[in-house]
């Protein structure tokens, strides 16, 4: 690859942050595309993974598909499953959205899946005592008692987008990865400049859907938080 | 270096007379996915990459589970350690891996050891967090029952503590190990090594089949590998299976 063989001092960290200081233009265009390729992935990948993950966990069928698929989902090399999604949709930033999907989507389905295939059978049985109709069932009892779970996989998996977009700048998929790959024209104090702006973008989407957990989680549900079913995963489970 | 001697000979097949399918075959028509490409390259470019991605992944993991292992053991001996090591191996696992490794070429340059620190980093956090877990689960009761027996600390280590841990631990291994088959592909951004490499040479390129088949062989090999370590796990641990099943 084509390096400038920047020195690093300490004081390079400082360079950093005058680097966004320096350049607001360049941090916030290039952050502003990070965030809308993050964006529309993570809002595919939910449109696709939750109302299937929820659908299968309700009639409790296909768990084996639902729970390996994840498995196979963690162990997608990023890289190669951008590499293949431009070899098939051609450079740009379709192909890295694409690949984002595909990487995000198994982690949602997983999470989904067990939480709402996990909601504990009284519960259920008494919704249908109650004369609680299939789609009052899912929606006012599974769902809600579902919700830690679902958003644990929400959480991981935009984090985990938000880190891997950065990868789209290889393929010129745009966002903060072209700063980052871009070491020739903005240096090491632009790449770091530009890391720091991933790691705040990927913390700042797990709040804003730790938000969204507490304001859709009703009160008398508020509990501790939950981790995803996958990524601090098995510990022998 | 295969790749080097491909490098210097320019375009993309070393051609004696016209690349294999002819002068319309996939590919000189640059197709998605040529097959004549993988059987032509095996042996020069993907089995060597293959076997050099092995050799990292396994290097990083092994030293990643070494420090992890040492550190997991001191945090479930004296609690107050386990704060700043998951700090501090929580910290290297958000730096976006492309920027790691160029923050430390200018230290290590670009050589294998470069990679090795990059990767060893993000499977502290992974290995620390299951190693550290499964010694805590194991139940006080237990742990009664081995003083009751006389056993000493680390007789109470080695024969107790870790061989009930060891479930949640093969576990740590795996993730750890399909996550370094991934990372290492972009670690090829640094030094031409492993899967990754091809990948790169091909985007820059634009002979389509070289990144789209090695993409693929590294997905390939990301998978055999978690499904051999599921295998390796279940063999290791039966019970733990058993008592899965039994629940």
């Amino acid at each position: 690859m084509i390096f400038s063989f920047d020195t690093f001092k300490p004081s390079t960290f400082v360079d950093a942050f005058r680097f966004i200081g320096d350049n607001p233009g360049l941090m916030w265009q290039k952050t502003a595309e990070h965030l809308q390729i993050s964006g529309e992935a993570i809002g595919f990948a939910l449109l696709i993974a939750l109302p299937l993950g929820v659908w299968l966990g309700h009639i409790h069928r296909g768990s084996f598909v639902a729970i390996n698929l994840s498995n196979i989902g963690r162990a997608l090399p990023s890289l190669a499953v951008i590499a293949i999604g431009l070899g098939i949709l051609g450079i740009g930033t379709t192909n890295v959205i694409f690949a984002l999907v595909v990487l995000a989507f198994p982690v949602m389905l997983t999470n989904a899946y067990v939480a709402v295939d996990g909601v504990e059978p009284e519960a259920i049985e008494a919704a249908r005592g109650m004369g609680m109709r299939e789609h009052q069932i899912l929606f006012m009892v599974e769902l809600p008692l579902a919700l830690p779970l679902i958003f644990a996989g929400i959480r991981t998996a935009s984090v985990f987008v938000v880190a891997t977009a950065t990868l789209g700048g290889v393929v010129g998929g745009g966002g903060l990865g072209d700063i980052i790959v871009n070491q020739a024209s903005y240096f090491l104090k632009g790449v770091i400049a530009a890391s720091i702006a991933v790691s705040v973008l990927s913390f700042a989407a797990d709040f804003v859907f730790w938000a969204l957990q507490r304001t859709l989680t009703p009160r008398g549900l508020r509990k501790e938080r939950v981790a995803a079913v996958t990524p601090v995963p098995a510990l022998g489970q | 270096m295969p790749h080097g001697t491909l490098l210097a000979s320019g375009p993309v097949i070393p051609n004696f007379g016209g690349p294999p399918g002819g002068k319309h075959g996939c590919i000189a028509r640059n197709g998605l996915f040529c097959w004549d490409w993988v059987t032509a390259h095996w042996g020069d470019i993907l089995q060597p990459h293959l076997l050099q991605h092995l050799k990292l992944t396994a290097i990083a993991v092994g030293i990643g589970f070494a420090i992890a292992f040492a550190a997991a053991l001191v945090a479930h001996r004296m609690s107050w350690f386990e704060t700043p090591f998951g700090a501090f191996s929580a910290f290297l696992y958000t730096i976006p891996s492309l920027a790691l490794f160029q923050l430390l070429v200018p230290i290590t340059g670009l050589t294998v050891l470069t990679i090795e620190i990059g990767l060893v980093g993000y499977t502290l956090l992974i290995l620390f967090r299951n190693i550290l877990e499964g010694l805590r689960g194991v139940p006080p009761a237990v742990l009664e029952a081995a003083d009751g027996m006389g056993l000493t600390r680390l007789q109470t280590l080695i024969r107790v503590e870790l061989p009930l841990a060891l479930p949640a631990i093969t576990a740590g291994i795996r993730i750890a190990v399909v996550t370094t088959i991934s990372l290492a592909t972009v670690a090829a951004y640094i030094t031409p090594l492993g899967l990754g490499a091809p990948i790169f040479y091909g985007l820059q390129t634009s002979f389509t089949t070289e990144f789209v088949a090695t993409g693929a062989l590294a997905i390939l090999l990301a998978v055999c590998a978690d499904a051999v370590l599921i295998i390796a796990q279940r063999l290791l641990t039966p019970w733990a299976r058993a008592r899965r099943l039994a629940t």
